[in-house]
């Protein structure tokens, strides 16, 4: 059976080739996937700053070592983590995909996805020119020459488009948390009006630096757990209490289908369907009716005509806090009514973190492995279920399933609600 | 099957005018906005004028709870969102939540309301962070308040690619309303006028550090030595065609034609992008460079990007071949809020047979051969403009804009 | 100082959380439903900060969004704050 060239809607089918992960619990794929199918959590307390004071003190963070990573000593000392972990990822995700050469530079276009940019160095270039933000009128004596790359987050989609030899669209997506499922959205876009013929997607994000740590403070956001950070993230959980701050990066490869079949190239999967939605109802409260969310969802879907019965699996935002997996799991019923109590879904956020930006194509990355290799990976940590959050979370421990179609879902502050349909990738 | 995707709003909130009809006037005169910096004492600084957004109190603009918890930078696109949506006659009540849609410029977030909470951290310790930081500071707060003050449900986007923003935006807003959103407000703000703003600008190589206001931002001059920065920028409405014809709203013009590159790396040697935009933006609307009355130039005011510019140009129109203007030189350059700016400019220049001058040119470099339009507005009959913008670190974008055809 | 007042409240209030269109803070809000005065979580937990910031005393997260009026964070705080 050939599947056909275009969607129900008539747009050309997009194909995931080629894959690049950076995340918490090891670097590269193949350590990304072991992670998320053995249950074990990556979160732990916070060294990559002195977290003494914060009200939150854990994270998921990297272990990224850029010179093993192949970053020469000036990108290191030039890029911030963020763009470091994007340029690891293109470079990765195009060896991966066997692309490189084959489509000229101005066929290729671009779209990252961070929602903090460089905010990492862009703080710690302020503490010397402020010494210690002491002087509000900062001293320009100080000033290094990368400061301006550092202000403006497009510096990311800048280093990957020429780590990729792109000369075509280039763009960086900002969302917030939704950026790293928008940022393959806009992707998408890219292959269905014909503007490329190759586009380098996905997000990167570093947050982990004292002022993005303490915004998510102020609000009283991210967990508290401290004394026990191996299982402070526990989305649905009933003793959840706030999401734990991650990092990251994912990128991916995409194609239109016909191209990676004519080229033999290897297929993580098809993307099938995308939309996003806004609340328009709060920066960072949620209504718990999931509507926003449900109407993205169903979109998504009917693009290529998807019904729920369709859905195999569904890669949940499930923060952990509150509100977002109430409002979640609301989302789920209203969009797939029965459907929703019979499907599995899980967070994969529970052993990563939540890197923010980065966690929309970490997520879509986490679901084309999910299809490739038939496992629905697990929502650790979760013991006790909420009464509110009444779904199969796959607690504990990976799941062997037929897959072959999975949902990955995100929500933001904005009030972004976005929703990205993968399919199993289909025999040439 | 898409229609067309028109432009039927203008909010304009700019150094030298509030509203599309003051700033349209402050540019066909052909004054200057350019002055001493007067948010924050700038002494210390080699760059010292700027284009201000001088008598804006966003008390008067914004509400007041929103004031609180938003930076400069988004108080100054509520305010343009406002002009815009009431220059469209648009109500927000009356079109299908889901079919609104938002999609903004970023270039460097909330800077200021950023430097006073990394400051209250570094000074006093995490909990006299506040509350807001966490909405105000990040690239997607403008779009997000503009999405919720106004009830809009449909798709939002925030694009970041430095001073190609506004192309960029506008851009994904044709794409939005082909994709079946009736209404996007789309465009740009900035405001990174404040300390840190400041010096991480003057990272970049790029301010000038003349401190005569009328000749500190003169691209495409024999003296170029920089572009002087600014703040403000514009939101637009952006319609399906048929949706604005059929509530009988009048338009600026036609979103015809777009086009995006990146430069190939500089150590290459090879030519930068822009020209390949520029021909991707009329390839797109179909029309031939004979058809485009004016380019706004993105007139960045550093020789050899100034060149690089001109050379873009003149590949495609020849020596002298069309007239080119950078009004932005009475306002500064103003990021995610200039090419935004730009394309408003053009809209009117259609609207009005008129081309807004360059202004502080005194001896135009030789080896830029544009006819640039200096000093005083040139009336013209103007039906298409060509808009460029390049964003730092490599961004491209072209536009092309024409003449309403309902 | 020995008593926290209305006078305290509403100067925190107005900068924590600014002033919604067609409300004016007076001795009259004192009843008034926070949420009905246009104030959000985020403007309560900015004005616990500022409380914390400036009188010592810390409002535990659960605390927080149990104070639905003013009166209420006034007669909270006032059991808490010991006389000078």
């Amino acid at each position: 059976m050939t599947t056909p060239a275009t969607l129900r809607n008539g747009r050309p089918r997009v194909a995931i080739t080629g894959l690049g992960v950076v995340a918490p619990g090891g670097i590269g794929v193949k350590a990304f996937w072991d992670l998320l199918t053995s249950g074990r959590t990556a979160t732990r307390s916070i060294s990559l700053f002195d977290a003494t004071g914060f009200r939150s003190r854990v994270a998921a963070e990297c272990d990224f070592y850029p010179e093993e990573e192949g970053l020469s000593p000036q990108e290191i000392r030039r890029l911030d983590r963020a763009a470091q972990f994007g340029l690891v990822c293109v470079r990765d995700a195009i060896a991966d995909s066997g692309v490189a050469g084959l489509v000229p530079p101005e066929r290729i276009g671009v779209s990252i996805g961070s929602a903090v940019g460089c905010t990492m160095r862009l703080e710690d270039e302020y503490v010397v020119l402020s010494n210690g933000g002491e002087k509000w009128l900062v001293d320009p004596a100080y000033l290094v020459p990368h400061a301006y790359d550092y202000m403006v987050p497009s510096t990311i989609a800048a280093e990957a488009a020429r780590a990729a030899g792109a000369e075509g669209p280039v763009a960086l997506i900002s969302t917030g948390c939704t950026a790293g499922l928008d940022s393959i959205g806009h992707g998408l876009r890219l292959l269905y009006e014909n503007s490329a013929d190759l586009v380098i997607a996905g997000a990167a994000d570093a947050p982990l630096s004292p002022i993005t740590a303490a915004c998510f403070d102020a609000i009283k956001a991210t967990s508290p757990d401290n004394d026990d950070p191996e299982h402070a993230s526990r989305p649905f959980d009933l003793n959840r209490h706030g999401f734990v701050l991650g990092e990251g990066a994912a990128v991916l490869v995409l194609e239109r289908l016909d191209d990676a079949r004519a080229r033999g190239a290897r297929i993580y999967g098809e993307i099938v369907g995308f939309a996003s939605r806004s609340n328009a109802f709060h920066m960072t409260g949620l209504k718990p009716d999931g509507r926003e969310m449900a109407e993205a969802i169903t979109v998504a879907m009917a693009q290529n005509g998807v019904a729920p019965e369709d859905i195999d699996y569904i890669n949940a935002h499930g923060s952990g806090t509150k509100q977002n997996d109430r409002h979640e799991t609301a989302a789920f019923k209203r969009s797939l009514g029965q459907r929703a109590y019979e499907v599995p879904v899980s967070s994969i956020k529970s052993m990563i973190g939540h890197s923010l930006g980065a966690i929309g194509s970490i997520e879509v990355a986490a679901c084309a492995l999910a299809l490739t290799h038939q496992v629905v990976p697990p929502t650790a940590n979760l013991h006790t279920p909420d009464p509110e959050c009444d779904l199969d979370y796959v607690p504990l421990t990976a799941r062997d399933q037929e897959l072959d179609m999975v949902l990955s879902v995100g929500s933001g502050f904005g009030g972004f609600q976005s929703a990205m349909v993968v399919a199993r990738g289909s025999a040439a | 099957m898409s229609t067309g995707t028109v432009v039927t709003g203008l909010g304009i909130v700019a150094p030298g005018g509030f509203g599309a009809a003051e700033y349209w006037a402050f540019v066909l005169a052909g004054r200057s906005a350019i002055g001493p910096i007067t948010r924050f004492d700038p002494s210390p600084y080699p760059t010292r004028l700027a284009g201000e957004v001088r008598g804006f109190v966003a008390e008067e603009r914004v509400p007041g709870r929103i004031v609180v918890q938003t930076d400069q930078w988004t108080h100054l696109g509520l305010a343009a969102t406002d002009l815009a949506l009431a220059d469209a006659r648009l109500e927000p009540a009356a079109v299908p939540e889901y079919e609104m849609a938002v999609v903004t410029a970023s270039s460097s977030g909330g800077t200021e309301f950023g430097q006073r909470e990394i400051q209250s951290l570094w000074r006093r310790g995490p909990q006299f962070v506040g509350a807001y930081q966490s909405i105000a500071w990040f690239y997607a707060a403008t779009t997000g308040q503009i999405s919720i003050r106004h009830g809009m449900r449909g798709p939002c986007g925030v694009v970041c690619t430095e001073q190609a923003g506004g192309l960029d935006a506008l851009a994904q807003a044709r794409r939005l309303v082909r994709d079946g959103s009736r209404m996007v407000l789309t465009g740009g703000t900035d405001a990174s006028l404040c300390p840190y703003g400041l010096t991480a600008q003057l990272a970049s190589g790029r301010l000038s550090r003349s401190q005569d206001a009328l000749r500190a931002y003169v691209p495409f001059d024999a003296q170029a030595g920089g572009y002087v920065p600014g703040e403000g920028g514009a939101i637009l409405v952006v319609e399906d065609e048929r949706a604005a014809l059929a509530r009988g709203a009048r338009a600026y013009g036609t979103v015809a034609g777009y086009g995006a590159t990146f430069d190939p790396a500089p150590e290459t040697g090879r030519e930068p992008g822009l020209r390949r935009a520029a021909e991707l933006a009329l390839a797109d609307a179909g029309i031939g460079p004979d058809r485009i009355d004016v380019v706004f130039a993105d007139a960045v005011g550093l020789p050899e990007l100034d060149r690089q510019e001109a050379a873009a140009i003149t590949a495609i129109f020849g020596p002298y071949g069309v007239p080119v203007t950078a009004p932005k030189t009475m306002s500064g350059r103003l990021y995610a809020g200039g090419a935004a700016l730009d394309v408003a400019v053009a809209l009117l220049s259609i609207r009005d047979g008129v081309i807004p001058p360059t202004i502080g040119i005194l001896r135009q470099a030789e080896e830029c051969e544009l006819d640039l339009v200096r000093d005083r507005a040139r009336p013209a009959s103007v039906s298409t403009a060509l808009v460029l913008a390049r964003g730092y670190g490599g961004f491209n974008a072209a536009a092309v804009v024409t003449a309403p055809s309902l | 100082m020995d008593q926290f007042t209305i006078d305290h409240l509403i100067r925190l209030l107005r900068s924590a959380g600014g002033v919604a269109d067609g409300v004016e803070l007076n001795a009259g809000i004192v009843d008034e439903a926070y949420t009905d005065l246009g104030y959000d979580s985020l403007a309560l937990l900015e004005m616990s900060a500022k409380i914390q910031q400036e009188f010592g005393v810390a409002i535990p997260d659960e605390d927080v969004t149990e104070l639905k009026t003013p009166r209420q964070t006034i007669d909270y705080l006032n059991d808490r704050m010991s006389p000078i």
